[in-house]
């Protein structure tokens, strides 16, 4: 067990390795309960939350969610989160764990009159159960990415959400604290493997999920992380002039994804010699070598262009390569597609 | 793929270095490795980083590195020597050495520079009670 944001949590429970694979090949139960729950509620929610979160919320409707972010004046990522529309004047903001208390604090400083907003994580918990054959397994319908229903698994009600954090799909199951345990017995029950917070990592790494405080921060911005896809640049929003200067001007430095060619893993903070420095680092199970994120000068990141890492003293060779690392399909088409 | 992990043990006949090696003196040479608890605290090994054969290895030093997916993990040389062999099998294979850490997960073999050192190593007798310590 660790500790992170003051919750005791397991990195892993059999191995990083197993239970890497069980998920990209079967699936597995990750409890994210650490991650925070805002509610935010009243006529006026959907336009305090136009001001301050960088995507735009009229591309979407009740029963849908979004990727966003939760931008400062400079144009830096307070956090990055998923916004699920409950209803016309009901969201759920779905962020960070560390970052929890300033999210809330952030937007309750801006909350307007006929806007709400609440720190509801201490009465949910939240497993995310992901895989090829995590639908199946909990006997659920196929359903579009970045949907979701009120459901149950086993009888036990929950929120339903088609998201994740592994690049397979599956869901993201929100439930009363209470009735948590009882969840997650009827999910292990159903064959998922448990996965801790080491394969949590592995997986998100290889499709190239950015991790707040790692690869992005309130110092870095949406473009040069190329978030800019979450960026509704047409709309305003807090710190958006500065993300439209360097949209239009070109970033300096830019999160490229990379593949050690040498034997080595790279880590967090490791410096590249062309210039900038790891930012995620580990050791992918799937390609079996060491992969990484970091921020080159934008003039070297391109794909195919060699970097040299410093692994504790040793100069070690890697390769840009396009995001994400790990694509699904190219796996399928060595099995049986299933 | 990944080896499966060996049961726990500590074979009788190899000396015990406190931070978790085993050294097998055999006429002036000695094979080192890690022992069961080590590889176990690390959990499935993804990389081994070896000193270059002909190296100099002193003893209670680093003499490379052992890496999981969530950690890495200096090597300390029970004892001083030079670098006959390195077993590239684990360089190729790292989880070799969670599955047969006393035999295919071998790291180095080396030539001692002074064989009495190995008088300041422990036996299974001593090493295992550290281990209840720990």
């Amino acid at each position: 067990m660790v500790a992170f944001a003051g919750w005791e949590m397991p990195v892993q429970y059999e191995g990083v390795g197993p239970e890497h694979r069980a998920v990209r090949s079967d699936f597995g139960v990750f409890d994210v309960s650490h991650m925070g729950e805002l509610e935010v509620e009243g006529p006026r929610a959907r336009e305090l939350l136009q001001r301050l979160l960088s995507n735009d919320l009229d591309r979407i409707v009740p029963g849908r969610a979004q990727y966003t972010l939760l931008t400062n004046e400079r144009g830096g990522i307070v956090d990055d989160l998923i916004a699920y529309e409950l209803d016309p004047y009901r969201f759920l903001l779905v962020v960070n764990a560390a970052n929890r208390e300033a999210d809330f604090v952030w937007l309750k400083e801006r909350e307007v009159r006929g806007s709400d907003v609440r720190d509801i994580s201490d009465e949910y918990a939240l497993l995310a159960v992901q895989g090829p054959r995590a639908i199946d397994r909990l006997r659920l319908d196929a359903a579009r990415p970045f949907t979701f229903a009120e459901g149950a698994i086993d009888g036990i009600e929950c929120m339903v959400a088609r998201t994740g954090y592994t690049g397979e799909p599956g869901v993201e199951l929100l439930v009363p604290a209470e009735d948590a345990v009882a969840l997650w017995d009827a999910v292990v029950a159903s064959g998922a493997k448990p996965c801790g917070l080491g394969a949590r990592d592995t997986l998100r790494l290889e499709v190239c999920y950015p991790l707040h405080g790692n690869d992005i921060g309130p110092d870095t911005d949406p473009i040069s992380a190329e978030l800019g896809w979450v960026c509704a640049l047409g709309k305003e929003f807090t710190g958006v002039e500065a993300i439209r200067t360097v949209a239009a001007e070109g970033p300096e430095r830019t999160l490229v994804a990379f593949v050690m060619e040498e034997r080595a893993i790279p880590r967090q903070g490791m410096p590249i010699l062309e210039g900038g420095e790891v930012t995620s680092g580990t050791h992918s199970p799937t390609l079996e070598r060491g992969i990484g994120m970091g921020y080159v000068p934008a003039g070297i990141a391109a794909t195919g262009h060699e970097l040299t890492i410093d692994v504790r003293g040793r100069q070690r060779r890697a390769r840009i390569v396009e995001k994400p690392i790990y694509k699904r399909e190219e796996r399928a088409s060595g099995g049986n597609g299933g | 793929m990944a080896g499966t992990a060996a049961d726990e043990s500590y074979p009788e006949g190899l000396l015990y270095h406190p931070e978790h090696d085993w050294a097998r003196v055999e006429e002036g040479e000695a094979t080192l490795g890690i022992t069961w608890y080590a590889q176990d605290s690390l959990g499935e090994l993804v990389h081994y980083e070896p000193p270059d054969v002909g190296a100099t290895l002193a003893k209670d030093e680093p003499y490379g590195e052992l890496e999981s997916v969530k950690a890495v993990s200096d090597l300390i040389s029970p004892l001083s020597g030079e670098v006959l062999a390195v077993n590239d099998r684990v360089v190729e294979e790292p989880e070799t050495v969670n599955a047969d850490p006393y035999g295919q997960g071998w790291l180095v073999r080396i030539r001692l520079a002074d064989p009495t050192e190995a008088e300041g190593l422990l036996d299974v007798q001593a090493y295992t009670h550290l281990l209840t310590e720990q």
